[in-house]
């Protein structure tokens, strides 16, 4: 404190309180007090979380109509219903911060809101479903099992019902891609070519490094993050080689190793040019993808103001009998 | 273009018979009816519940927080209400 700063104020005093409340593990809840940077960044992770869910059911979406069997399909319709559900669970968890999901999805449709990046990559293939099955919703619980222990209360209980439902994803994508790996030599092929476009997107799902990453402090601090984006990155991909391995596949990276001192799989730079640059909204798909979500909103206008009327008709025919 | 998301619901759902209900999250719907089919495909995909409740947000009634301490104070200091203050001869079993 320097000398000049005036003596400690009634929200100093509270701040100290909060702090001391997440430092002895207390989860904060709703109507409790808390620093009003804690409620902006929590709407901001918990925002761009819960968009991230609704734009991931875009890519694969695509490739419902294409799936190759009656099973496949069965899965993919499902795996899209639960990430429209995940969004719906997350942006319910922020509305207990006192924000209005109808401004959180205003912000996502006109573009100003962010989601993860990996969105923006298109589906070239069916492999793709395999791999993001299993890469991309493998990095997601990586992530969200952490946030499963975040501190405030009503995220923490979004994310164990996420985590729940993912470990579905990876297995059915996983499935693909195994069942693709031991196909055809054009399978393999394929899902190869999957793996080597998916696998630097999927590292760059967590996050800027550490050195860069100006909210972390801050979070962790907070117990907002329990790990830092390099720490999850690293146990992702600990966690993902051996299951490259078990299918004979490789990743794009000719720097991986593993370290047997640290225990670690090595790997080379990550490309943060490109990850800014698809952030920006230069991506591959950034345009696509907010098209698309767009025309599904509108195309649902008609399906809401028909329910309100519905609610309405019921409700005035209720109060005529009465 | 009108787009409200209509009024906040809280979702309580029963995993079993016999349990009790749990509070699961919220939903946005126009009535009771489209609440409890919301409330259905959002929480309840996997067998997760067997009875449901929706609750308009606003009919709930929370203690707050800030005096949570006096609120429950007088459940706290008595000691005699928990069976560990009574004593009972040595090696007689009471359970
Ligand atoms: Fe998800
Ligand atoms: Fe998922």
């Amino acid at each position: 404190m320097t000398p000049t700063s005036a003596a400690p104020t009634a929200e100093d005093a509270r701040v100290a309180a909060f702090e001391a409340r997440i430092a002895a593990g207390e989860s904060i809840e709703p109507k409790d007090w808390m620093p009003e940077r804690y409620r902006k960044q929590l709407i901001r992770m918990m925002s761009q979380h819960a968009h991230s869910e609704v734009v991931g059911m875009l890519p694969e979406g695509n490739w419902i109509t294409r799936a190759p069997s009656l099973r496949r399909k069965m899965s993919l319709i499902a795996k899209v219903q639960d990430e429209g559900g995940h969004g719906l669970y997350i942006y319910c968890g922020a509305e207990t911060l006192g924000v209005d999901r109808h401004d959180l999805v205003e912000q996502l449709l006109n573009g100003t809101a962010k989601y993860s990046s990996i969105f923006n990559y298109p589906t070239l293939s069916w492999a793709d479903m395999g791999v993001i099955g299993w890469l991309v919703d493998g990095a997601a619980i990586v992530n969200q099992t952490i946030l499963a222990k975040t501190s405030y209360g009503p995220y923490a209980r979004a994310m164990i019902r996420i985590c729940k439902e993912e470990n579905f994803h990876k297995r059915q994508g996983y499935e693909i891609v195994t069942t693709l790996a031991r196909g055809t030599p054009a399978q393999r092929a394929m899902v190869q070519d999957a793996v080597n476009r998916f696998w630097w997107p999927s590292l760059m799902m967590f996050g800027p490094s550490d050195t860069d990453s100006p909210n972390s402090g801050e979070l962790l601090r907070w117990k907002v993050k329990r790990k830092t984006n390099d720490e999850l990155r690293q146990r992702f991909v600990n966690l993902t080689i051996p299951q490259v391995q078990a299918v004979e596949l490789t990743v794009p990276d000719p720097d991986l190793h593993y370290d047997a001192t640290s225990g670690n799989w090595e790997f080379g730079a990550i490309d943060w040019t490109e990850f800014n640059q698809v952030i920006r909204g230069n991506g591959p798909c950034n345009k696509e993808r907010l098209d698309a979500r767009r025309a599904a909103h509108e195309d649902g206008q008609w399906v809401r103001e028909a329910a309100t009327a519905y609610a309405e008709k019921h409700a005035s025919r209720a109060t005529e009998a009465a | 273009m009108t787009d409200s998301q209509w009024p906040l619901w809280e979702v309580f759902t029963q995993g079993a018979t016999g349990e009790p209900f749990e509070h699961a999250g919220s939903v946005h719907a126009a009535d009771a009816e489209q609440a409890l089919q919301n409330a259905r495909d959002v929480y309840a995909r996997r067998g997760e519940a067997v009875n449901l409740w929706v609750v308009p947000s606003t009919a709930i009634v929370a203690s707050a927080p800030s005096d949570a301490g006096p609120f429950f104070e007088p459940g706290n200091d008595k000691a005699y209400r928990h069976p560990q203050f009574y004593k009972v001869p040595k090696g007689v079993k009471v359970f």
